[in-house]
């Protein structure tokens, strides 16, 4: 149906292009309602945002002035959150260290490397894998993994125990933070892996073709078609997935063995604990300002999320000319 | 595994000009091998964690034999998909590891009744999740509805409108900061939302579809974006120097032509939520009857009955804990469902490119 | 374009069938019951929630009083003790299962939301067993001070001599002892170091608490992780509810001059010899466990969990739900079905009387 009338606009907006700019598009009521709707669902996730906020705020702050007296944990709250906010990002960082470069390196994989009629089933048994709950994370890093584990954790603290990383001494069920941490990376393995996947399938073709021709080598090509071009979006995976990795609950709560200490070591029982697992360990048996307390926790994360966000905004200055294929 | 690597492919007739190289048959001979040595890994008392460490040292042959032959540059390129493919392997170590106990625990619960029964008046074995089954599909359903409508307008927004306003990069700033929020403060959110309006105690199924709204809007954001992004400015011109206003371009030119990766993203986002538990259990709460509205009283999902029945088995515990591997795995069937109509969908309405 | 709305149009056909077709059936084994004659003139749903600990109890009884009661619904939301308390207080439960009595401050809130006084009833008695995995050591008999004091990281190893006195006959090796205490805040932990604080003599410093007190050791997530976790250790000790012990060794802890095995009878027992807690209103049970005592044959580890509700309801039928509820639970039906499902000590009879008393006030 459509020509006729897409001839007949162009031809009514042909008289005012003019006064338009160049790359300004024609205006129209349709192009009100969309932009209104555009604008009206940014807006809304703004209001949700700031509603986050508010609750957690208002929630928050009785918890944060509580004395010691009146809540569970027996301590200042900077006492008690100043672990936990270790924890966190030691367990979050620990787990993108590890996840980054194999979920690049399996996008990639998928995107470039394997044979077309092997990429799309091992893509689909990837994206699966976002689905497993995390409970069923939680169970397998508990039962399986730390299991298969642990044997590693006394050989590291046999053989490289002047590393303070791995001073030990060694879990006797391998429920460490390096366990969790691995859970950790595994669970955000989909989800960075699908994201980098989409995006190097995105590379110009021209562009691949282009430095192939020049003679580059396929590992060259990559580096210089396909990174730059990927750059923003790769950043955007890793901050979803460090945004999971920093907030995730149950199966951190059931893989971690956790104490609520600060400590760099990797393999010992007595390990740090997150604020999202805290609060789901604390919660159940909270009343009174504990809840506050613990709400205010998840304020701190929010604040931490905050930040770290914005320091990789600062980092990689995002860069529009990549988009698009001029 | 196939090993044959090469797109593009490489011609005969340039290997005068590329210098010596390794004879065809040379890596797939070395990678043949190292499949071989984990296979003997798996079959014989050396385990298949030495086997998998052995395999790896000798497909690493290949690219210290391209050295010798080919040079530096050459040998580069190998050692890449030498790591390449081994960072792929080592991915699928856990992910199969995990498929493995998923389904070989859960299979035994699938039954006709399982898929049918309630866990009304059901102790001990027997029972089902179709309870859980429904609200799973029912409150994740009403999540999509609220959440993909909004994620892809502002995602929209600022590719299409916003452009670098400081409306639009702070909007993109706090999408990102809430990817952060920890589920379980989703959860107390919709449920301090819900009390305002219903009063203490409410449960209902909208209100973990709103808590599983704020997890899953920023991935639907994050990812229509940066599909979005991707789609060339060419078309975008092209289309407005036909005449077409601004919003027929997105609605037929730059929706369809992103459209597989949109899918994919919200797929993503879905199954990022499905899978939660802790939101749940706060505001859709936890029965053992089925119950279809969702505007009414509590609602059964598959993760909250996964986690309570593994925490909480009671005694014996075996039937309760194959109920919950069962449930796990057909959470699993339900997204790789859900995938499946998401790669019909783009195959059949994307335009026909070049990929 | 047209092909396009066509298959658009199937698909969405295709889906809408599929709900559809989801949501025309009930469950295979709910239609069934509504037709089942019965002369309960009960109907409606009763939501409560609160402690984990009770819910594969709360699994049974909610069979057992929906077969009796065909259209009555119940729910138990698992949210934890602390949880259940504070929603019930708010008016958001009819009843709430806790693992401790309600505080003062609770109290008069609680009483404030009622408009009358509180019934709080024990109604789930569960024996915690100290679970070991040690290969080639059964039946390893301990006492409340040397437990204590391997919970407080003093003991360390298992040919301790402290351990090796109390055990005569076993063959003890040099393996080290990994605690493996709860990471979640529970009831649990609260009774085993009350226990501990009571009759160690002093061996455990860490008071009374929900909350792990010692930094350090290996922590694990709600009972079945602590199962596992001592599963999956070499030289392992830990607490956890007897019925979830599987095949692992539990330790029998010397009451008196005998060493008592976790059993039911045993747990059931303590109720007995425990005391009410004073000032409280009668209709208010809260009990104070004898930790110390050395009454033949009692074994004095154990969670007593309440269940707490109204004496009145602003709508009848709830308080009518709520009181046939109760009576069912503590009743000696509802006690045998937890005994069964869930390993819990039934209440006696003489101590289920009393329990029912005071759920008579209820309406």
């Amino acid at each position: 149906m459509g020509t006729r009338r897409i001839r007949e606009e162009g031809l009514r907006v042909s008289s005012t292009t003019e006064q338009t700019r160049r790359t300004a598009p024609p205006q129209r009521p349709g192009d009100r309602v969309f932009g209104g709707l555009s604008l009206g669902a940014a807006l809304l996730i703004l209001a949700t945002l700031a509603g986050v906020a508010i609750f957690l705020t208002v929630q928050g702050i009785p918890g944060i002035t509580a004395s010691p007296e009146e809540v569970k944990y027996d301590t200042t709250f900077l006492r008690y959150v100043g672990p936990l906010v270790f924890g966190t990002l030691w367990a979050a960082a620990l787990a993108l260290v590890l996840a980054a470069p194999v979920a690049i390196g399996v996008a990639l994989f998928i995107s470039h490397y394997a044979p077309r009629r092997l990429a799309q089933p091992i893509g689909y048994v990837i994206d699966l894998l976002a689905a497993v709950p995390s409970v069923v994370y939680g169970a397998w890093g508990m039962v399986t993994l730390a299991a298969a584990i642990q044997p590693v954790y006394l050989w590291l603290e046999e053989h490289l125990g002047f590393i303070p990383l791995f001073a030990g001494p060694a879990s006797a069920t391998g429920r460490t933070i390096l366990t969790a941490a691995l859970v950790l990376a595994i669970m955000i393995l989909p989800i960075m892996t699908a994201i980098c996947r989409e995006i190097f399938l995105q590379t110009p073709r021209l562009h691949e073709e282009a430095a192939l021709a020049l003679g580059a080598t396929r590992w060259e090509m990559t580096r210089m078609a396909v990174f730059p071009y990927a750059r923003s979006g790769i950043v955007s995976a890793a901050m979803l997935a460090l945004g999971r990795a920093l907030g995730e609950t149950m199966a951190v709560a059931m893989v971690l063995s956790a104490s609520g200490v600060i400590s760099l070591n990797l393999i010992s029982s007595t390990n740090p604990s997150t604020i999202a697992a805290n609060i789901a360990h604390s919660f159940k048996e909270a009343s009174g300002l504990t809840v506050n307390g613990l709400i205010a926790t998840g304020l701190v994360l929010f604040v931490i999320t905050f930040a770290v966000n914005f320091a990789a905004r600062a980092i990689v200055d995002r860069r529009k000319e990549f988009s698009g294929a001029n | 595994m196939t090993t044959t690597l090469t797109r593009p492919a490489p011609s005969e007739l340039g290997a005068d000009l590329r210098g010596r190289r390794l004879p065809t048959w040379g890596p797939t001979t070395v990678w043949s091998l190292a499949a071989a040595t984990a296979v003997v890994g798996l079959l014989t008392p050396v385990g298949l964690a030495r086997g998998l460490v052995l395999a790896w040292f000798v497909a690493a042959l290949v690219p210290a034999w391209s050295f010798v032959v080919e040079g530096r540059r050459k040998a580069t390129d190998r050692v890449v998909t030498h790591l390449v493919a081994s960072a792929f392997v080592l991915a699928l170590i856990p992910l199969v590891s995990i498929l493995v106990a998923v389904v070989g625990k859960g299979s035994s619960a699938l039954s006709a009744e399982f898929f049918s029964y309630s866990m009304r008046n059901v102790v001990g074995e027997g029972g089902g999740i179709y309870h859980g089954i429904i609200g799973t599909l029912l409150i994740t359903a009403a999540a999509s509805v609220i959440s993909v409508p909004i994620g892809l307008f502002t995602a929209i927004y600022l590719i299409e409108y916003g452009d670098d306003s400081r409306l639009a990069s702070s909007i993109r700033f706090l999408v990102d900061v809430m990817t952060g929020i920890p589920s379980i403060v989703a959860g107390l959110f919709a449920y301090a939302l819900f009390v305002l309006f219903f009063g203490e105690g409410v449960r209902m199924g909208v209100g973990g579809s709103v808590a599983l709204s704020v997890l899953m809007i920023p991935v639907v954001v994050r990812s229509c974006e940066e599909m979005l992004k991707l789609v060339p400015n060419e078309l975008r011109e092209a289309s407005y120097a036909l005449g077409v206003p601004k919003w027929r371009t997105i609605a037929k030119v730059v929706l369809p032509t992103a459209l597989a990766g949109i899918v994919t993203g919200i797929t993503l986002a879905i199954a990022r939520v499905i899978g939660e538990t802790a939101p749940l259990l706060i505001i859709a709460g936890m029965t053992d009857s089925v119950n279809f509205n969702l505007f009414d009283g509590r609602m059964q999902t598959l993760p909250v009955f996964t986690y309570s029945a593994l925490m909480n088995p009671g005694v014996p515990a075996e039937p309760s804990i194959e109920r919950a591997w069962g449930a796990a795995l057909v959470l699993l069937l339900i997204v790789m469902a859900l995938n499946l109509v998401a790669r019909l969908v783009s195959h059949f309405f994307s335009p026909q490119g070049e990929r | 374009m047209n092909r396009k709305s066509m298959r658009t149009l199937a698909a969405t056909a295709a889906s809408s069938a599929l709900l559809f077709g989801l949501a025309a059936c009930g469950a295979g084994n709910e239609s069934a019951e509504a037709d089942d004659a019965s002369d309960s003139s009960l109907s409606g749903t009763l939501n409560g929630g609160g402690a984990s600990s009770q819910e594969s109890a709360v699994g049974a009884w909610k069979q057992g009083f929906q077969t009796a009661n065909p259209d009555v619904t119940v729910n138990y939301d698992p949210v934890g003790s602390g949880g259940g308390r504070e929603q019930f207080i708010a008016g958001g439960l009819s009843f709430a299962g806790s693992d401790a009595y309600l505080e003062e401050e609770e109290l008069t809130a609680a009483k404030e939301r009622c408009g009358s006084d509180v019934v709080s009833v024990p109604v789930y008695v569960s024996p915690i067993a100290v679970i070991y995995n040690l290969d080639g050591v059964e039946d390893l008999q301990l006492d409340a001070a040397t437990i204590g004091a391997i919970f407080e990281g003093k003991v360390t190893t298992w040919d301790d001599q402290a351990i090796a006195d109390l055990n005569p006959d076993a063959d003890l090796p040099d393996t080290k002892i990994t605690p493996v205490h709860r990471a979640d805040d529970s009831g649990t932990t609260k009774n085993f170091t009350d226990y501990l604080t009571a009759a160690s003599g002093g061996t455990w410093s860490g008071g009374v608490v929900e909350t792990w007190p010692v930094k350090g050791g290996e922590a694990a997530d709600g009972t079945s992780g602590l199962v596992s976790a001592v599963k999956g250790g070499q030289g392992t000790i830990g607490y956890a509810d007897a019925s979830q012990a599987g095949d692992l060794g539990q330790v029998k802890v010397k009451v008196g001059e005998e060493f008592v095995a976790p059993t039911e009878e045993a747990a059931a027992k303590v109720l007995d010899t425990a005391e009410a807690e004073a000032g409280r209103a009668a209709t208010d049970i809260a009990l104070k466990i004898d930790r110390k005592t050395d009454a033949a044959g009692v074994y004095p580890v154990v969670l007593v969990s309440y269940q707490i509700a109204c004496q009145k309801y602003e709508d009848a039928e709830e308080a009518e739900l709520v009181k046939s509820w109760l009576t069912y639970v503590a009743g000696a039906d509802g006690q045998k079905a937890s005994e069964e499902a869930a390993g819990s000590a039934p209440l006696s009879e003489s101590f289920s009387a009393k329990v029912q008393t005071a759920i008579d006030t209820i309406g």
